[in-house]
């Protein structure tokens, strides 16, 4: 067993006790926060298997910024969002759709490479996913700043009602 | 750390090359990190030295005065619960940053690329175009007064 493979074990454990303490926490912050660990040791895993780019992508974006937009939206939510009991549900319907798609995933992943040693790839670096992407990948680039424009906009408009209601008082004048 | 991984291990430092070569098959690529790890490592001991040393050294006599546990604002006693509903907005501008933490990903793979023999005008042109449409978003929120602070 090489250096990488007990990486990849120690940080897999963390990422699934990780993974199993936001769902099991009755503390919906502190869901947000394991979330962190998590994540981060999901960014590990890519690092480790030479996605160098993406491992740093899921620290900036993930780690960063997803987790704080979750946190202010559970800070929308509701006041006082402490332990709250009421908020539990039953927990086997999740508990069956995690397991059918872990299990699902996993016998996929299985019968694509078997038990045989796959080649491993060069390291994802910056340059070569720069290349790829000015290279043959242009237009879905570019199709990228549309969606992200549509998502920023979408986003106030659904979090100001007062922009919305304005413009059609205006087009109804 | 992208891109500099060929710098790393110093020549000439035997513990370091000796790590990363029982790091198995990607040497020089984990090698280089394994030098953060140690990095990290070192930092995550020096915490747990100088706080497990103050824990050992210090005399363990607490003092339990009444209302030593009660927190306090500014020398009051606290008024109503400590978490409080934030204002839509602040989710907006958390948007906002999610939105161009995005863009900047992009910018990094293109900031190695594009002064590289085989890319012209036409890449800068291209990211040129991505901004352009990424900065409408910013004149809309500007136009719309989202980011006036009322």
């Amino acid at each position: 067993m090489s250096g990488a493979d007990v990486l990849l074990l120690a940080l897999g454990a963390v990422a699934v006790g990780a993974g199993a303490l936001v769902v099991t926490t009755r503390h919906l912050v502190r869901a947000g926060l394991h979330l962190v660990v998590c994540l981060g040791a999901i960014a590990g895993l890519y690092l480790v298997l030479g996605a160098e780019l993406v491992a740093w992508v899921q620290v900036l974006i993930y780690v960063g910024a997803v987790v704080i937009l979750l946190l202010f939206a559970v800070m929308l939510t509701r006041a006082p969002i402490g332990p709250a009991d009421d908020l539990d549900r039953a927990a086997w319907p999740a508990a069956l759709v995690g397991a059918g798609s872990g299990l699902g995933l996993a016998a996929l992943f299985v019968s694509a490479y078997g038990w045989r040693a796959v080649e491993v790839a060069e390291p994802g670096t910056a340059g070569l996913m720069g290349d790829r992407i000015f290279g043959s990948w242009v237009l879905p680039f570019e199709v990228v700043s549309v969606l992200l424009l549509a998502a920023l906009i979408g986003a106030i408009v659904v979090s100001r009602p007062d922009i919305g209601a304005k413009d059609a008082k205006e087009r109804a004048r | 750390m992208i891109g500099a991984n060929q710098r790393f291990p110093p020549p000439g430092d035997v513990a370091l090359v000796t790590m990363s070569t029982n790091l198995g098959r990607m040497t020089g690529y984990l090698g280089s990190y394994a030098v953060l790890g140690l990095l990290l490592l070192a930092g995550a001991l020096v915490f747990v030295g100088a706080f497990g040393a103050n824990r050992l050294l210090r005399p363990a006599n607490p003092a339990e005065p009444a209302g030593k546990r009660v927190a306090y604002e500014s020398g009051i006693d606290p008024v109503g619960g400590n978490w409080a509903q934030m204002q839509i907005r602040y989710y907006v501008y958390a948007f906002l940053y999610v939105l161009f933490a995005v863009e900047s990903v992009f910018l990094f793979p293109w900031a190695v690329v594009f002064a590289d023999p085989g890319y012209g005008a036409a890449v800068v042109a291209e990211m040129g175009i991505f901004v352009a449409v990424l900065a409408l978003g910013i004149v809309y929120a500007w136009r719309k007064g989202v980011l006036t602070w009322s």
